[in-house]
């Protein structure tokens, strides 16, 4: 995917040369925010509500004066850009932690900003926090499906087209059933199917990955819209009133503020997609099969020499992937809203992919990008209703222009692993 | 990542049947070739599509229940509602007996963009590189053509050829931008391209709210109509407009590209082989960004004709889903400029017809999308399509299988510098 992956093992890494562009890049946003977010910052004072009605101690608002706030947060990334170019002098590189802690002194900044220049400076974090989760959903299991496959060499366009696959066939059958859950099942079922035709397309008949999932997006675009049309708009009664899967409340946990609504206040398909996460990190990272995985998707050859089935190994990892996909479509039917309207997804597919890319093709990651994505869209709509400088357009936007960046490697670099879309051809 | 492998950039391996080609190398050029695999994609894509038509049709289903007591009335049934949907698509397509052959003019005019920017897919296909940004490069192409439309105020003819080179401008930028960044940074050109779609898109709406672009007096997101100087003169009495001859002779330049100049040679080697184009002394990254910026110039045509030929004014769904089907447009014609080009007339009557199709019998216009990917998905897998029609076993029962299956192997090795 990449330019040549660097194959020097990476202990002989502090003889190579350092990298300017992290340092550059940080100095640059740095003086940015400071200048923006500082000195041409607001003088209203940020209000930020903390807790909700329900939880079992209250604590106060945050109240944060706007330009003061962003000041001292600038200089806090300049401070980080400072320690990163002294770094790359010494020929070190910039470590891990100092991106990470930046991003956030950036969201926090930036969030300082927007709130107290709008006409009400006054959001709830709790409601925020809670909303971007809830969003995030689709997008972490869309993302999940996209990790799965191209770990193991597969590029799978094709995750709008399973989450809508997912959406539909969980609508329609909890509708014709009356049970969500057989509707969740379907949307495994019908997640999978796509991924069947995937992968039947691009490993049997080693048809490039690229066009095989972007035509399948139309494909069950067309399907889905021709069946809504034809079948569910007939008796909406009947095919289109799925019901909603139930909101489990751990009681005393889900008091807890913030925390509480985010992680014990969630349907089914939300508790899965922590369940998701774990649970495919751990298989790709600490066990056998992940290992196997891997070695199919960094060296299918070297993979197959060892006996590793690699055409089979990437079957099952689409399959799988495309059933993880589906249940994160239901959330668009059984969760968000009980019905089924065409492209529901709404291209919320290629953010997830996105956020595998932003995540570097790990799951953890990729459910963090997920997150911070969920975030920025949530983000856009509290921003429009409490009326800020910033145009809506833009906050939409912000995930697409993140991810152009990381792959780019203007802000770290991402590489995909390294026979991502390569069929694999034995002989 | 791998472009070359059964992307339509890479010519139909001729070498792939050395063996057979004594004995019947007419009877395996008709078969194996590309063109029977085409026409009979498009033919089993329709038979499913048409089934999928009659599964969810009433008649259909009230004879299904009586099937063994009276078949005939099942297939009559099963018969006619897959073919009247497909009729009334040719009565809305081609020709009629009311309108006569008006019909067609409305296929032309909408094919026009779908020719421009599967031109744009379609070459960059044969760089090896996947252009899936054709939507976003439409709407920057359409932004600037309709603001330099109803903005300015120039005279006639001036005006026109001031939009058209405008839009040309504006895909050409953000195209070559991912050229650019693709050249610089080695990222993945299907990426960029995706999330440069969604910049774009959020770009359109951003500015059909300000007020340099919302009409004045209007509060939905519609820009001013655009000058008549600004606009393509059409033909009395229908909509096609003198964009279409802008796609012909943008047919002919890319024809002319990709087979007559250098610049055209240089694309088409890296995108059969990065790296022996480099060896060979091929500036890399400047012939990709140079493609890039043609690709989406291209593109950028087809949002000219949308906004100075068919709408005349700049909407939030201004490039529908042009960008998208004109990827399937570019598989369909196999990367080729003249192979586009008709396939470019193909779904636009397809689009045509399935608007009278819709009205008539009630058939959704989705059917178009179903048929669309299917034909695509068939074409990309010619294997899968001799298999249903059995023409797979002249090779199989001889023993020599492998000139077949060679011929992917070759380009694996060039795939893998595919993406540096």
């Amino acid at each position: 995917m990449s330019a040549p992956a660097p194959t020097l093992p990476a202990m002989i890494r502090p003889l190579a040369p350092v990298s300017w562009k992290t340092p550059i890049m940080l100095s640059v946003i740095g003086l940015l925010s400071l200048v923006f977010f500082g000195f041409a910052g607001s003088d209203q004072s940020a209000t930020f509500g903390i807790s909700t009605g329900g939880d079992v101690f209250t604590l106060p608002d945050l109240v944060v004066p706007g330009m003061a706030t962003g000041i001292v947060l600038g200089l806090g990334m300049c401070v980080l850009a400072g320690y990163s170019i002294f770094l790359a002098r010494e020929h070190r590189p910039t470590p891990g932690w100092v991106p990470m802690v930046f991003a956030a002194l950036f969201i926090f900044a930036f969030l300082v900003w927007v709130v107290s220049g709008a006409r009400t400076p006054q959001i709830s974090l709790a409601g925020l926090i809670a909303g971007s989760v809830t969003l995030a959903v689709p997008l972490v299991f869309g993302s999940l499906s996209g990790v799965l496959c191209e770990r193991a060499g597969v590029v799978n366009i094709a995750i709008e087209g399973q989450l809508l696959g997912g959406a539909f066939s969980a609508a329609i059958i909890a509708s014709v059933t009356g049970s969500p859950m057989l509707g969740l099942l379907a949307a495994a079922v019908a997640g999978a199917l796509v991924s069947v035709v995937l992968a039947i397309f691009s490993i049997k008949y080693v048809v490039n990955q690229i066009i095989v999932g972007v035509v399948l997006n139309v494909l069950v675009s067309g399907i889905t819209g021709f069946l809504f049309t034809t079948v569910m708009q007939e008796d909406p009664e009947l095919y289109n009133s799925p019901g909603r899967l139930p909101v489990i409340d751990i009681p005393g946990l889900s008091a807890i503020p913030i925390i509480g609504p985010i992680l014990f206040r969630q349907s089914i398909v939300g508790y899965l997609m922590y369940i998701a996460v774990a649970a495919v990190w751990i298989g790709l990272f600490k066990t056998r099969w992940g290992l196997r995985v891997r070695a199919v998707g960094e060296h299918p050859k070297a993979a197959d020499t060892l006996g590793i089935k690699v055409n089979t190994t990437r079957f099952v990892n689409v399959v799988l992937g495309g059933a993880i996909a589906g249940i994160g479509g239901s959330f668009f039917t059984l969760v968000a809203i009980d019905s089924f309207t065409k492209e529901i997804s709404g291209g919320r597919g290629f953010i997830a992919l996105a956020a595998v890319i932003f995540g570097r093709w790990n799951p953890i990651g990729a459910f963090f990008a997920a997150l911070l994505f969920g975030f920025a869209d949530n983000l856009q709509s509290i921003l429009t209703i409490i009326g800020t400088p910033v145009p809506s357009q833009f906050m939409a936007m912000l995930p697409y222009v993140v991810t152009v960046f990381a792959v780019a490697g203007l802000v770290g670099k991402s590489r995909a692993p390294a026979a991502d879309g390569e069929p694999y051809v034995k002989g | 990542m791998s472009q070359s492998e059964l992307s339509p950039g890479v010519p139909p391996p001729t070498h792939a049947n050395t063996i057979n080609e004594q004995q019947h190398g007419i009877w395996v050029r008709i078969t194996q070739g590309p063109g029977l695999v085409s026409v009979l994609a498009v033919f089993v894509a329709l038979v499913l599509g048409g089934l999928l038509i009659a599964a969810t049709d009433a008649k259909v289903a009230t004879t299904a229940g009586y099937l063994f007591s009276r078949p005939s009335d099942f297939f009559s049934a099963l018969w006619a509602a897959g073919t009247d949907s497909y009729v009334s698509l040719f009565q809305g397509s081609i020709y009629n007996s009311r309108q006569g052959f008006a019909p067609f003019l409305e296929t032309l005019t909408v094919s026009t963009p779908l020719i421009c920017a599967g031109l744009g897919v379609a070459l960059a296909f044969r760089a090896g590189l996947f252009n899936i940004g054709a939507q976003g490069q439409i709407i920057i192409g359409s932004i600037m053509a309709a603001y330099a439309g109803f903005a300015w105020h120039l005279p006639f003819g001036i005006h026109l050829l001031v939009v058209i080179f405008m839009g040309v401008l504006g895909g050409a930028v953000w195209g070559g931008l991912v050229g650019l960044l693709k050249a610089r940074t080695g990222a993945h050109e299907v990426i960029l391209t995706i999330m440069f779609n969604y910049v774009a898109l959020y770009f359109l709406d951003f500015l059909l709210n300000t007020k340099a672009f919302q009409r004045p007096g209007e509060t939905n997101p519609i820009s001013p109509i655009l000058d008549p100087s600004a606009v393509f003169p059409a033909l009395p009495g229908s909509r096609l407009h003198l964009g279409f001859v802008m796609a012909i002779l943008l047919t002919i330049l890319v024809a002319w590209i990709l087979n007559r100049s250098t610049i055209g040679f240089e694309f088409r080697a890296v995108g059969a082989n990065p790296a022996a184009a480099r060896t060979a002394g091929v500036n890399v990254a400047r012939s990709t960004i140079l493609v890039m910026a043609i690709a989406g110039a291209l593109a950028g045509a087809a949002g000219v004709a949308q906004v100075a030929g068919t709408e005349q004014v700049l909407t939030a769904g201004i490039a529908a889903s042009l960008g998208f089907d004109a990827i399937t447009v570019a598989l369909l014609g196999r990367s080729t400029p003249w192979g586009t080009f008709f396939a470019g007339l193909l779904f636009g009557a397809f689009r045509a017809g399935a608007v009278t199709m819709q009205i008539s019998t009630g058939t959704p216009i989705d059917i178009v999308l179903v048929v669309q990917s299917l034909i695509v998905l068939f074409i990309a897998a010619p294997p899968l399509v001799r298999a249903m029609f059995g023409l797979n076993r002249k090779s199989k029962n001889k023993h020599p299988k492998t000139p077949k299956h060679a011929a992917p192997a070759p380009a694996a090795p060039a795939s893998q510098g595919g993406g540096a």
